[in-house]
């Protein structure tokens, strides 16, 4: 929780906006970038290779088509507001105009006239919640066979492959993460090999195409992998990598070359003189990485391996963003906070391997209590997904069992605002603050307590999910005509939410 | 050896005594879940491993007073289709009891011999509530069988899901988690089969097979019953049963041992209904995610389930109707339902309090969804009245929350197993111990020499 928010943008979005000629990489960027795409080469124009064979002209080939939903100006009156920017205010209001935050205040702060007043009154708001670990639509349900399509697991570095490819936009789970909070997903490769592929931010509407999700300037992540999994997965077919050691010559090699294919780049740029380069999707990404335009993403759960890690991105000269499934982020959380690199953890999971021996539930309360931390409480799953805000709960109950006494309104950052800066997004969502996309969630109670519903979802300013109006609890294509299709339990008492 | 077997495969009753508490001890002033009701300022007194009282009286003289004003005191949760004792780490096969795969053994396998009362699952379990649990056979269509490792799982390589080589998975026991030298309280309590999905992978792969090869196998019990005296002078035609599984099958197809069956999709839960009828076998459904569809029918059949609320995903094409409000649904019918933890119910089996709570937001009354994790569960496995409630007689196995018990935000301040208070240190909480002041010791040595 503690560290400098960033009040510009960040320095992966400027670097995605900045990316020009001389990046090699590519931004699931605004519809405005093809345009910016062409900007700035030095080369002479009889240079110019054929379409599609120049990395800096196709930066944004599977441009965002996401436009938000109708909405309205509104203001949430009479909550209590965790702003995730370090407050908690009491029978707040929320002033929400042209899908961005206007106001946050207490009860004085002035609502403008034709705003619609929601009244939160005995609610809760909190910004919309961020998972940035999800494999909803790559992984969706139903997890069947024709549909499992997160693991590109035919070699170690497929780098050059990309998430957003493989987002099945009818994925149920979609639906009912956002009935649990969940405004933006980063949707990532899976985790059989060093480098999964490229990690794509969504919007979570529904929508007809992966491109009507994409979140406009948000930077990709790459997918890159410790441990047991790749070891696993390619030593038991007699490859490598078979070992840890082998891990970290794959990630080694696979830099290597990508250094090599960006240095061929920037030489051929700079004096056009003879053969360009041959584009290479692979080292493309890689090189992304390099410039600082893609953000690394790194499934590593143990420590001793982070800090291996750490020493590869010296290395090679780029940064760690976020480790995943970090379960022993705890045992080098002055480490994480000093290099500035978010930890992205369960509260709940442990025992199921190895490498998740020493998970413990106060793990994101440890990380936390670091000056300049980034603790993050993630998925990996689509159940876990529409609860994030009781695992924060737990996370944060197990840290104060243990003696240290986190806030909510701290322990609210763990899937908001640390979540946003864990991908790049903190300049455009995940705290209430002005000027930031109108993300929210009006919570029936405590969203820190097990009864607490997420009554109304606004995405950008839109309402986006209605718990108690049909109009706005979309169904999937899949969904329709499916075994109780359109029914719902007959209960005794809908006693439930609080 | 084959009275051996038999008594075996007969004897039902409870053994491993739980070591006795002699002292009295009364927990005063808290706020009591007894299972069935709620007593404000309630006295609940334990002796000698068990509950003696429960109501607002004064605490005994003499007795060991533990002030939980301002908490709330619960009887401990029980596990129910668990793998406490059983596994330590889920991708470790050496430590791995839970599931079996020789098909001269499937029936007959019996979870109780590999309990390790030792397993460092038991004191994080503890921490969450749980006091009992009941610990069955994995198989590829149970909680356990599919322990969500993380996304390189669908790779498709690697250890992968469990191979059952037969219908019957084995013998499910109830244990204890108090610390000790024995946590088994009953074993062979249930036997397990998986229908469905599946059911149908093992029977060849529809889901027809899997039935015909059911009654086939009872069929089979059923001879060897009548013909033990043939069959062991091989005066019996060929069985495809091992002599094992068939004894361990008898008390099933008598009607005397409940048959766990976990069975996801509406039609399929209809079609194993009509199979208990038919066949006089003792069902106990497990998964059910589309029971509420079929409520009614599984309430006529005064059939209990076991299921976890939170599983409301179309994830199989078994579970498409799966909601949030299948608990409630399920108890509003009048079925009695039991609610499970997550993972299989080692590791997390802790969630189980949480998993009980958001049934209780998605409709599901505060007091069914306290007796889903304590009542229901002992009744479910004919222990009624011997564990899972405050009431004299009962096992002395209580917990004192910090709070509602179904709040992440609370936590279990003490637990009591057969009336003894238990340690409240788990391997995790060492863990967090040791690196909570970022890695390093005053003395300038490395934490690993901090204990």
């Amino acid at each position: 929780m503690i560290f400098d928010r960033l009040r510009g943008p960040s320095p992966a979005v400027i670097a995605c906006i900045l990316a020009g000629a001389l990046s090699l990489s590519a931004c699931a960027t605004t519809p405005d970038s093809p345009d910016t795409a062409d900007a700035g080469h030095s080369r002479p124009e009889s240079a110019a290779l054929a379409t599609g064979l120049d990395p800096a002209t196709s930066l944004n080939p599977f441009p965002s088509t996401y436009q938000p939903l109708p909405r309205q100006n509104t203001a949430i009156v009479g909550a209590t507001v965790f702003t995730a920017a370090g407050t908690k205010i009491e029978n707040g209001v929320v002033v929400v105009t042209d899908g961005r935050i206007a106001a946050v205040g207490d009860a004085s702060t002035p609502v403008p006239a034709g705003h619609t007043v929601v009244d939160g009154r005995g609610r809760f708001v909190t910004p919309g919640i961020i998972d940035v670990h999800s494999h909803l639509g790559v992984y969706p349900s139903p997890g069947v066979q024709g549909m499992s399509d997160g693991n590109e697991a035919t070699s170690p570095n497929t780098a050059q492959v990309w998430a957003e490819h493989s987002i099945w936009p009818q994925d149920p789970g979609f639906n009912t993460a956002r009935a649990g909070g969940i405004t933006t997903l980063h949707i990532l490769p899976g985790s059989a090999n060093l480098f999964g592929g490229r990690g794509v931010t969504v919007r979570n509407i529904p929508s007809i195409t992966m491109q009507g999700m994409k979140m406009p300037g948000a930077p990709y992540g790459l997918k890159m992998a410790c441990g047991e999994n790749p070891s696993r997965v390619y030593g038991g077919r007699n490859q490598s990598p078979a070992t840890g050691m082998g891990n970290v010559a794959g990630y080694r090699a696979a830099f290597i070359a990508a250094r090599d294919y960006k240095a061929k780049w920037d030489k051929w740029r700079a004096d056009g003189e003879g053969s360009p380069p041959t584009r290479n999707l692979q080292n493309e990404t890689l090189a992304g990485v390099l410039d600082g335009s893609i953000l690394i993403q790194n499934h590593c759960y143990r420590a001793d391996e982070m800090a291996v890690m750490i020493d590869i991105a010296n290395e090679f000269g780029y940064k760690i963003r976020t480790f995943h499934h970090a379960v022993e982020a705890y045992k080098l959380a002055p480490t994480l906070a000093r290099e500035g690199i978010c930890a992205a953890m369960w509260t709940g999971w442990w025992g199921f391997k190895m490498e998740s021996l020493d998970g413990i539930e106060e793990n994101a309360a440890i990380v936390d209590a670091q000056q300049g931390s980034c603790a993050v409480i993630h998925s990996d799953d689509a159940e876990l997904t529409q609860r994030l805000n009781q695992e924060a709960a737990a996370g944060l109950a197990a840290g104060r069992r243990l003696g240290l006494n986190t806030r909510e309104e701290d322990a609210i950052d763990w899937i908001t605002i640390n979540a946003a800066r864990a991908i790049g997004i903190e300049d455009q969502t995940g705290s209430l603050e002005p000027g930031k996309r109108a993300d929210i969630v009006i919570w029936s109670a405590n969203p820190f307590s097990v009864y607490a519903r997420a009554d109304q979802v606004f995405i950008d300013g839109s309402l986006s999910y209605d718990r108690t109006n049909p109009a706005y609890q979309p169904t999937t294509d899949f969904e329709l005509g499916q075994p109780g299709f359109g029914r719902t339990p007959t209960v005794a008492a809908n006693t439930g939410a609080r | 050896m084959r009275r051996l077997i038999i008594t075996a495969a007969l004897a039902a009753f409870a053994i491993g005594a739980p070591a006795v508490a002699q002292d009295t001890v009364a927990i005063t002033g808290g706020r009591v879940l007894t299972g069935t009701s709620v007593i404000e300022n309630g006295t609940v007194v334990m002796r000698g491993g068990r509950i003696v009282s429960v109501g607002t009286g004064a605490a005994p003289a003499g007795a060991r007073i533990v002030d939980a004003s301002g908490k709330t005191v619960s009887p401990g949760f029980v596990a129910v289709d668990s793998g406490l004792g059983t596994s330590e780490v889920s991708s470790v096969d050496g430590s791995d009891d839970q599931g079996n795969s020789a098909n001269t053994i499937s029936a007959s396998f019996d979870v109780s011999y590999g309990l390790d009362p030792w397993s460092f699952t038991l004191p994080v379990a503890r921490q969450g509530g749980i006091t009992r649990a009941i610990v069955v056979p994995s198989h590829p269509g149970g909680s356990g069988g599919h322990n969500h490792a993380d996304d390189s799982d669908f790779a498709g390589v690697g250890a992968g899901g469990l191979q059952s080589p037969g219908l019957f998975a084995g013998q499910a026991s109830i244990i204890h988690l108090g610390q000790g030298t024995e946590i088994l309280v009953k074993p062979r309590v249930a036997m397990v089969a998986p229908f469905g999905e599946a059911g149908a992978g093992v029977a060849g792969g529809a889901r027809g097979a899997t039935f015909t090869l059911f009654k086939e196998s009872l069929a089979e019990v059923r001879l060897y019953a009548r013909n033990k005296a043939a069959y062991d002078r091989a005066g019996l035609r060929d069985l495809s049963l091992s002599r094992a599984d068939l004894e361990a099958l008898i008390p099933v197809a008598e009607g005397r041992m409940p048959l766990i069956v976990t069975v996801n999709r509406a039609a399929d839960i209809l079609q194993v209904l009509r199979l208990g009828q038919e066949e006089g076998v003792r069902l106990i459904l497990d998964g059910a995610a589309e029971g509420w569809l079929v409520a009614d029918q599984i309430a006529a059949a005064n059939v209990p389930v076991l299921l976890n609320p939170i599983m409301n995903l179309p994830d199989s094409f078994e579970r498409r109707a799966a909601r949030m409000e299948n608990a409630a649904g399920l108890d509003a019918a009048g079925v009695v339902i039991a609610i499970k933890g997550n993972g299989g119910s080692i590791h997390r089996a802790k969630e189980t309090r949480y998993n009980a709570g958001n049934a209780v937001s998605h409709g599901l009354s505060y007091a069914s969804a306290i007796a889903a994790i304590t009542t229901n569960p002992a009744r479910i496995f004919g222990m009624a009245g011997d564990f899972g409630a405050l009431a004299p007689g009962a096992a002395g196995d209580v917990v004192i929350w910090s709070g509602d018990p179904l709040e992440p935000l609370s936590i279990a301040t003490a637990v009591f197993v057969n009336g003894i208070e238990q340690p409240m240190e788990t391997r995790q909480t060492l863990l967090a111990r040791r690196y909570m002041t970022g890695g390093t010791q005053a003395s300038g040595m490395p934490v690993a020499y901090g204990n």
